[in-house]
């Protein structure tokens, strides 16, 4: 089974974001920059699907610049076998960056995409179901549950209230949700290998933006509340308050 | 010239999503002086809800009702409306940021070669453009965003347009192009009995969210009783410390890796209040936070905090409310 993991670069979700001094961007001077989270869990379910069939390739891709080849390293110390970055800029909407990502990917061979569901950076949430698109393969998003028979696919989507269950065939694309698996840490000897890896270096250009940044803005202060008292004693006037001056009871 | 708006139903009846996005394209339709039409995809019996969408201020409601749509299939459903974008050919495009439409958004866009501005909590027009706010970090920031091109394509974050009455008569109209359900990619079904009762953490009136103060999963029945109380538009939430202990399932977590939520009452119940957490709840209208440490970064967000034992505070708190809502 042939895998390609779509990965990305983001600031640690531990970290404070700063605005950069135009006040449209992200200052990202001594961020630690971490794979997106979500992009682990797709790594971690590509490994286990090749283990499981005992044959074929992970490949771990991005778009981005040269300093995305930590993030695909770390990726191939979990296990990829091989890596390939686009070397470009990623759009602001999903678009651009599905444009380039389904170009690469149109022109190799693979049974299944794999994403994370979103990249906890821009949020879009938007890549996964565009590259699926415009690739012209089903796919399924915010994926909780997995199961490749062969050539069928079954997946466990979460919905408000439930999980949906979705059928397919391969080639598909998949974006993995927190609860598919618990990814692995790398380990030293992981680590190593990872350095003697194939990274396939392609320049293709900026992706194109069809939307445009211009204000990157602190969320909205919220004003400082009131310590009501101390223990189950201060109830009573709590709930006084929430109905009389919150009026939310 | 026009806005289409996607109007959600589920099992035959509107999503609280739907009313939430036609008022949402009301403002906007408004602010440019045109036309909302609404699209609504259902059971042949969905018709019916359509009347209630002029309700919410859509001007026309193209309706495709057709067993086809019974459930979400994503081609058969991108295929609509990408039907309806023809038949308008609208400015502005509407869905909401639902599990449906954070799916269906991006088809569609890449359908159409559109930008898709995810999750957005304000839309307007300056100079002509459509301008959108969307946080993204998780919360930690909000960016502001302009459409280069047309259509502009957008998902609107639950809650971030309250429903709002706007009564007209709608006028109603059936989809010309009817779906092919031989072309879907996918088959879909809803798991059985994995359907919970209390509305989803993202869309419900209130949050009772609780953290490690909680100390064990089985004392999630003191957020089950308080929530109860509270009523049936309630939602369990939690913080990511117990979702990754095992105590929770990952749909209720709350923050920058969960969901970002902005009901109008929020409860954090022995939760101290990580960065990440707090991106991802401090646009909720009212928050109300329980701990016994004093100095717990939760109370900088908190409109009104209790500094004490949850054990003691929470059963006291749910009593209290019981008699209030016993008096209604």
């Amino acid at each position: 089974m042939n895998i390609i993991v779509c990965i990305k670069r983001v600031p640690d979700s531990e970290g404070r974001i700063a605005i950069g001094s135009d006040a449209a961007s992200v200052d990202t001077q001594g961020v630690k920059f971490v794979l997106n989270p979500y992009d682990e869990i797709a790594v971690e379910e590509a490994l286990k699907l090749k283990e499981a069939a005992g044959a074929g390739s992970v490949t771990v891709m991005t778009l981005g610049g040269d300093d995305s080849k930590e993030t695909l390293r770390t990726a191939l110390a979990m296990g990829a076998d091989q890596a390939v970055l686009l070397k470009g800029k990623p759009s602001v909407d999903g678009l651009g960056t599905a444009e380039k990502l389904a170009e690469a990917i149109g022109g190799r061979e693979y049974d299944l995409v794999l994403f994370g569901k979103q990249a906890i950076d821009d949020d879009n949430l938007q890549v996964p179901a565009m590259v699926a698109e415009l690739l012209g393969v089903p796919s399924a998003t915010v994926v909780v549950s997995l199961s490749v028979d062969g050539k069928s696919v079954k997946a466990e989507r979460e919905v408000e209230g439930g999980h949906e269950i979705v059928e397919f065939g391969l080639p598909a694309v998949i974006a993995a949700q927190k609860g598919l698996n618990e990814p692995r840490y790398a380990s030293l000897k992981g680590i190593m290998a990872a350095k003697k890896k194939p990274l396939e270096e392609v320049e293709v250009g900026d992706a194109e933006s069809r939307l445009e940044v211009i204000q990157v803005m602190n969320p909205p202060e919220r004003s400082a509340g009131e310590i009501v008292g101390e223990g189950a004693d201060a109830v009573p006037e709590l709930v006084r308050k929430l109905r009389e001056e919150a009026k939310v009871l | 010239m026009s806005i289409l708006a996607f109007a959600e139903q589920r099992g035959g009846a509107l999503r609280q999503a739907a009313s939430e996005t036609v008022t949402a394209g009301r403002v906007l339709a408004d602010a440019m002086g045109v036309e909302l039409t609404a699209v609504l995809l259902g059971p042949p019996s969905i018709t019916g809800e359509s009347e209630r969408l002029g309700r919410y201020g859509a001007d026309k409601v193209l309706v495709g009702s057709d067993d086809a749509f019974v459930e979400y299939v994503p081609g058969v459903h991108a295929d609509a409306v990408v039907a309806a974008v023809n038949e308008i050919d609208p400015k502005v495009i509407l869905f909401p940021a639902s599990a449906l439409g954070k799916d269906l958004a991006p088809r569609v866009a890449a359908r159409l070669k559109a930008g898709l501005a995810s999750d957005v909590t304000e839309i307007r027009v300056e100079d002509g453009r459509i301008v959108a706010v969307r946080p993204a970090y998780g919360g930690k920031v909000y960016i502001t965003v302009a459409f280069k091109g047309e259509p502009a394509v957008l998902s609107v974050r639950p809650r971030a347009y309250m429903a709002e009455e706007a009564p007209r008569d709608a006028e109603v109209k059936e989809l010309s192009a009817l779906p092919d359900p031989s072309q879907a990619l996918t088959k879909v079904h809803m798991a059985a009995g994995a359907a919970k009762a209390r509305p989803d953490v993202a869309e419900a009136e209130i949050v009772v969210a609780g953290g490690r103060g909680l100390q064990e999963a089985e004392k999630w029945s003191l957020l089950e009783d308080l929530a109860d109380a509270l009523g049936p538009g309630t939602a369990l939430g939690a913080s990511r410390a117990v979702v990754d202990a095992g105590w929770r399932s990952h749909d209720e977590q709350v923050g920058q890796t969960g969901k970002v939520v902005s009901p109008p009452l929020y409860f954090a119940i022995g939760i101290s209040g990580a960065i990440q957490h707090l991106a991802g709840m401090r646009t909720a209208k009212c928050i109300v936070a329980v701990n016994k440490d004093p100095e717990a970064p939760i109370f900088k967000a908190a409109d009104y905090g209790i500094v004490g034992d949850v054990f003691e505070v929470i059963p006291r708190l749910t009593e209290e409310i019981r008699k209030l809502r016993s008096e209604d």
